[in-house]
Parts: C-alpha cells; sequence; structure tokens
C-alpha cells in the first residue's frame, strides 16, 4: 500500500496514486498553479507532475488529460465522471465532477 | 490467550466497560422528568428522545427494540424506566425486554404516581440505590473477545479515507481476529462499496445480504430526493465533505468501509436488534452519526471508534467515543475533542501499522477505565434513533 509511505514526503509538494487503475493523485499538500508535484504511485514509481491550478490538500488532481464524461478512478473504482474535458494537472472535484449515486 | 482488558461482568454473563446507571423515557412526554432524575444522582446517565408514541409498525417497532436495546446494553449496572402511562409504546414493555439481563431495573409511570415531582422523587430513590450497589462492582480481567467495538465516521474529509479509517480497520481486523466483534453501518455511505464488501461475505447468503440492504438504502434515498423540488436538498454528502476534498459519495464511501478494515463479514443485521454472531458485523442502519452510534449500542456495542477528519466533539451517553483524526491540522486545532491523532501518518511520525496498533491499545485503555475525551467533557448527543419512512 502506497499509503504506508506517506511519511516520507514530510514538508514537500507531493501526491499519491492509491491504485494501479486510478487517473488522479491525491495532493498531500496545499499546491499552486504551476507548482511541479512529486506523484508517488502504487507501483513504486516516483515522478513529477505540474498542476494547472491551485490544489488544496487532500483533493484531486488529473493524471492523465480526461474527455468529457469519461470515468475518474480512485481507490481502483470509479469514482464519478467529468462533465467537461480535463488537462493534466487539473483540479478534479464537484465542480467539473458528477456521480450519479447518492445524487438522483 | 487473547489480550485482556477490565470489564465488570453482568448477571447474564455480558461485560461492561462502565458501570453506569441509565434512565430511560419509554416517551418524549416523560423525558424531563427522566433528565431531572438523572440530574439527582451522579453517575447516571439519561436517554432523551422525540418518539414513543403516534407511531405504528416497523417505526414504532425500531424505537421500541432500539430502547430496549439501550437499556440491556452491558455498559449499564442498572436501569430506571420513566413512563408517562398512556403512550403507545408501553414502559411496561420496555422493562420487560431489559429484564432478562439480570440487571437491577425498576418503572415509574407519572401518571401513576401522579404527578412528575412525585415521579422525579421515586425515581431517584431507585436510582441512587442502584448506583450505591453498582458502586460495589470490581473491574475483573476479561478476554478481549468479549468487546464489541461500534464504527462510525463523522465529517469526513480525504484524510478519512486516506489514514484514519485505514488505521481503524487494521485495529478492527486485530480485535475480530481474536474473537471480539465489530459493526459496520452507514448504509448511505457505503453506496458504491457493496461488490467489495459483498467479496468479502462469509458465505453466499451473506454476500446475498450485503448487496440487498445496500440497495434497498439507496432506493429509499432516490425516492426521497425525487420527491424534493430543491436541488439544494439533493446532496448526499455535507459541504464541510466536498470542502474536505471529497468530489462524490462514492469516493466519501470507498473511504468509509476501509474501518471494516479487510475481515470477513459473519452476519447482516437489522436496527434495533443485537447480532447473533461475533465477528465483522454489517448493521443495517442509515448514515446520521447519532443514528448510526445510537443502533450499534443499542446492539450491545460498549465502544464506538469514531474517525474524524473535519473534527467533531459529539459523544454518546454511558459510551466511551474514540475520537480519531487523519488530519494533524484538525487534531492541533479540535485536540481538546479527539482522542487519537492519526495524522501523525501523514507528518511522518508513525506507520499506517503503527497507528492501527496505537488505535487497538487506546481501545484495551478505554475498555479497562481510560476516559475518551467526549465523556470527560460530558458530549452525549449522539443518541438519536432512527425512524422508518
Amino acid at each position: 500500500m502506497i499509503e504506508n509511505e506517506i511519511g516520507s514526503f514530510v514538508g514537500r509538494k507531493a501526491a499519491l496514486v492509491l491504485d494501479k487503475k486510478d487517473n488522479v493523485a491525491v495532493a498531500l499538500a496545499d499546491l499552486a498553479a504551476g507548482d511541479s508535484c512529486l506523484v508517488a504511485d502504487d507501483d513504486g514509481r516516483k515522478y513529477e507532475v505540474s498542476v494547472t491550478e491551485k490544489i488544496p490538500f487532500g483533493h484531486k488532481f488529473a493524471l492523465v488529460g480526461l474527455e468529457q464524461d469519461s470515468a475518474v478512478y480512485k481507490y481502483g473504482e470509479e469514482i464519478g465522471r467529468m462533465k467537461a474535458a480535463i488537462e493534466k494537472g487539473g483540479w478534479i472535484h464537484n465542480h467539473n465532477m458528477y456521480c450519479e449515486r447518492g445524487m438522483k | 490467550m487473547g489480550d485482556k482488558f477490565l470489564g465488570y461482568r453482568r448477571e447474564n454473563g455480558a461485560v461492561g466497560v462502565r458501570n453506569l446507571i441509565a434512565i430511560i423515557p419509554s416517551v418524549f412526554c416523560s423525558a424531563k422528568v427522566a433528565q431531572r432524575i438523572s440530574e439527582s444522582v451522579p453517575g447516571t446517565v439519561h436517554f432523551s428522545h422525540p418518539v414513543g408514541c403516534s407511531q405504528v409498525g416497523d417505526d414504532l417497532d425500531v424505537t421500541a427494540n432500539t430502547l430496549i436495546g439501550i437499556g440491556r446494553n452491558p455498559n449499564f449496572a442498572g436501569v430506571v424506566v420513566v413512563g408517562l402511562g398512556c403512550e403507545r409504546f408501553s414502559p411496561h414493555e420496555l422493562a420487560e425486554g431489559i429484564a432478562s439481563t439480570g440487571k437491577m431495573l425498576e418503572t415509574v409511570v407519572i401518571q401513576d404516581e401522579g404527578d412528575s415531582l412525585k415521579t422525579i422523587e421515586l425515581g431517584t430513590r431507585h436510582a441512587r440505590r442502584m448506583q450505591q450497589a453498582a458502586s460495589q462492582e470490581q473491574r475483573q480481567e476479561t478476554d478481549v473477545s468479549e468487546l464489541m467495538i461500534g464504527l462510525n465516521c463523522g465529517g469526513s474529509d480525504a484524510t478519512s479515507g486516506l489514514v484514519a479509517n485505514p488505521a481503524l480497520g487494521i485495529a478492527s481486523d486485530k480485535l475480530v481476529a481474536q474473537g471480539g466483534s465489530s459493526i459496520l453501518t452507514e448504509l448511505t455511505e457505503l453506496l458504491g462499496t457493496e461488490h467489495i464488501l459483498a467479496r468479502r461475505a462469509v458465505n453466499e447468503q451473506v454476500a446475498q445480504d450485503i448487496l440487498t440492504v445496500i440497495h434497498n438504502m439507496e432506493e429509499r434515498l432516490t425516492r426521497q430526493t425525487q420527491a424534493s423540488s430543491n436541488a439544494k436538498r439533493k446532496h448526499l454528502i455535507s459541504t464541510g465533505n466536498y470542502d474536505g476534498g471529497l468530489s462524490s459519495v462514492v469516493e466519501k464511501s470507498l473511504g468509509g468501509m476501509k474501518k471494516s478494515g479487510n475481515a470477513q463479514f459473519v452476519e447482516v443485521f437489522k436496527y434495533g436488534s443485537a447480532p447473533t454472531k461475533k465477528g465483522l458485523l454489517l448493521l443495517e442502519g442509515p448514515g446520521h452519526d447519532g443514528e448510526a452510534t445510537t443502533g450499534e449500542v443499542a446492539a450491545g456495542a460498549q465502544i464506538i471508534c469514531f474517525p474524524t477528519g473535519r473534527g467533531t466533539p459529539s459523544g454518546f451517553p454511558g459510551v466511551p467515543v474514540i475520537k480519531i483524526t487523519g488530519n494533524p491540522r484538525t487534531y492541533e486545532r479540535m485536540k481538546e475533542n479527539i482522542d487519537i491523532n492519526a495524522g501523525r501518518v501523514i507528518t511522518g511520525e508513525r506507520s499506517l501499522q503503527e497507528m492501527g496498533a496505537e488505535i487497538y491499545q487506546e481501545i484495551l485503555s478505554v475498555a479497562s477505565g481510560k476516559l475518551s475525551k467526549a465523556e470527560v467533557l460530558g458530549h452525549d448527543e449522539q443518541f438519536c434513533i432512527t425512524r422508518m419512512p
């Protein structure tokens, strides 16, 4: 579990990818637009992603560009779909993601 | 040989982690009398509620069974039932439901005594006598398999699913592995996890039960939200959940289920009833923090474990609520209310495994008498009986 490595990113602009299937990372620090963020994934890879907007602590950003209506994956599961296309590094939240369940 | 704690063994073999007297009104009309009795005798707790009359069918049944379950909870050495006299849910039925535990039990009825002052006096005399008798009970070494914890998260944020819930899941697994019980509920916040939970069922029937109860809860929510003309009333998750980085109920659910660890589910049981098996259990209950923990305490849980990312101070009468936050900023702001700072995983001071072990040890300490912060500060807001539609 990548969650076990959280402590190694203290004080850094870092984010975690919780499952191989995921196309979002969870920010472990407040990120500003243009920040380069260290992303660590479940396969032990580490790479930099430049975020395109402000990402608060605990929020998510896209690891790849996503089309409108494409599925957003976190924990290896679909948590919603995009209302509109988004670029890599963009903030994904309830303003641009929808989920039918619990909202009918 | 499993781990041990120091508990109070009751007549029927159940073990309490507190040794209090419960003052329980059978109907809302007798709630103030119950409260006054409790205020007269330190060491008692009261269970004021807005129901007990003008109800029928499943709704009345759930109220009745829940109040009986609260009275049966082994944290209470004795119970004073306080009735009005004309209510739909008879105080005598409430007392009969509790009686087989063998604990100290008295019933006072306002219309029989004459007025509220006389009833307060009689109830106070009963509570005084019970309290003195209970004070002679001693804690005894008890196997951890006698513990049942209730799981509930409230005020979730992104750290709940990342840190606090997985750490609590480690503690829950450790308890269940030693023969103890752990209750997951909040079905409204398990939408989108049913296929994962069903794979963890001990058999096909339990798997089917998991899928059915979550499906039924979603159907109920759909009916409620479709009937609403106000778009603002359709959101199942709160403003604070959104602010904390959770974007949908499915995202919240996937984090929420992690507090149940990786153990197999052995039984799904109804709100107001007690489980027939030991181990990891699923209670058919809603997501409201108080309604959820009330169902867990009525099922026999002696302790509630409560992760909260945003931070909430609420507690339960007579039952310790251990607050755990995964958010280091929330802990700094609310350390007077929160027992365990699992945010130390995020600040690099603990691993997730170490945090899970620490939560487990805290459960044993609290079971043996250490007061949770919610108890010390007198928080008791969580007692709320669910209503059936």
